[in-house]
Parts: structure tokens; sequence; C-alpha cells
């Protein structure tokens, strides 16, 4: 699946977006958050708080245990700042 | 039926050109508009303080390209459900601004004020919580930082909860 970053979850991992597979037993974004953390010490970094992380998946923003399905995008973002 | 009019853009806009075409509209007899200009002050301190502290010269925004589009449309549409209008818009920069420059402009055309206006205000309220959008601050001192959301933004777009 395709995973997307924004703003400083981006800036702190290094890349906007990246393809992974994540095993089978990663089932929602917390999950998908928790395994990502563990491909080093920038991922950590990214995702050292989930309370002020937000997260869509194919483009709809879920919350961090909602079921991840089999969807071609997930993204991870900061609550939103725009306007 | 009403009209939805979305863009996100680097470029600016025409804010007399957008009113005009809302105004030309049949049926309408006002149109109500904001428009928000980056500031001086930083998001965290807008009274501040003191004279000699940092202030803001520019700002980065990014987007969730598709994303932010179908959220600014969500947001219009839920207008023309909710009020009486013949046309919403809402525009929205990107990418690098500097002091002073607009940012975004929400509209909203209608036969009577009211509607309008709390149309208006409604897109607005709902854009600052729902649309995909991240703003990072660049300051005279050569920092820069990623903007933090604000309670009272959630607490005025709630306010529009049924």
């Amino acid at each position: 699946m395709k995973i997307l970053y924004f703003a400083w979850i981006k800036e702190r991992i290094g890349v906007a977006t990246e393809e992974v597979s994540p095993p089978e037993e990663v089932g929602t974004p917390r999950e998908l958050a928790a395994w990502l953390a563990k491909r080093g010490d920038n991922y950590a970094a990214a995702f050292e708080d989930l309370e002020v992380i937000r997260v869509a998946i194919d483009q709809q923003e879920q919350t961090l245990d909602t079921p991840l399905g089999a969807p071609s995008e997930v993204a991870f973002f900061p609550p939103v700042t725009g306007g | 039926m009403g009209r939805v009019l979305v863009r996100v853009q680097p470029d600016d806009f025409d804010v007399a050109e957008e009113l005009d075409r809302l105004a030309a509209l049949p049926g309408v007899g006002a149109v109500a508009q904001f428009v928000g200009v980056v500031r001086d002050r930083p998001a965290d301190d807008p009274a501040s303080a003191t004279a000699d502290a940092p202030t803001v010269v520019g700002l980065e925004l990014e987007h969730y390209p598709g994303m932010t589009e179908t959220a600014l449309q969500s947001i219009a549409e839920r207008a023309l459900a909710g009020w009486p209008l013949a046309a919403a818009t809402i525009l929205h920069r990107v990418g690098a601004l500097t002091l002073g420059d607009r940012i975004v402009l929400t509209a909203a055309a209608s036969p009577h004020r009211h509607a309008a206006q709390e149309a208006c205000a409604f897109m607005m309220d709902r854009l600052k919580t729902d649309a995909p959008f991240w703003k990072r601050e660049l300051m005279s001192d050569g920092a820069a930082r990623w903007v933090a959301a604000r309670a009272t933004d959630d607490f005025a777009s709630k306010r529009w909860d049924p």
C-alpha cells in the first residue's frame, strides 16, 4: 500500500510517500504506525505521540482504530491548520 | 439548484472578479465574503507581546492533493444544502506566501443577507477543522515552525453541528 506523510510528520521521516507491505497482523492505522515506527529513529520520532496524528484511509479521514481493509493509500498528518 | 466553485491553487485570486460573478447570478441580492491573509503575528501569539518579538514574514502551505479538493467541495455543498444560496465559492492558496498575501476566500450569494453571511461563516469554520491544509510560519529571525491546531477553531466549527 501507498503511505503518505504531511507537514512535520513528513519532515521527521524524510519522505513524502512510500510503498510498504505490512504483515497481515497490521489491521488498523494504529498498528500500522507502530509497525512503521520500528523502521528507524526518524519514524519513531514521527510516531512518538499518536494523540497528535490524524489518519486518512483512501482519502477519507478515519480513527486510528478503524479497520484498514485493503486500502490503496493511507495518509498520516497532524491536525489541519488551513484558512 | 446551487452552484459550487472550489479551487486550490498557488496563484493569487481576484476577489472583485469572484464577487462580481456571484452578484450577477439571477435572484442574488446579497454576497458575503471572507478573505484570510498572512498575518505578521504568529498563530500562537496573535496579540504579541514585545516589540522585538520575531514576526511572521511568510507562510508555506501544504495540502493533500485530491483529498483537499474533495473536502472543500463537500463543505461548499453542505452550505448549499443548509441555506438558500445561489452559489458558494471556496478558493485556497498553497505553496509559498508572504506577509499580507491572500490565503483563502469563502463567498456565498443568496437573495438576502443572513443566508449569505451565515453560509460564508459556516464554510470558513468548517474549512479550519475539516480541510487538509498545513501552515508553516517563516519568522523574521529565520526560524520556521508548523502551526498547531487551535481549540477555538474546534469550538467554532462545532457550533454548526446539527
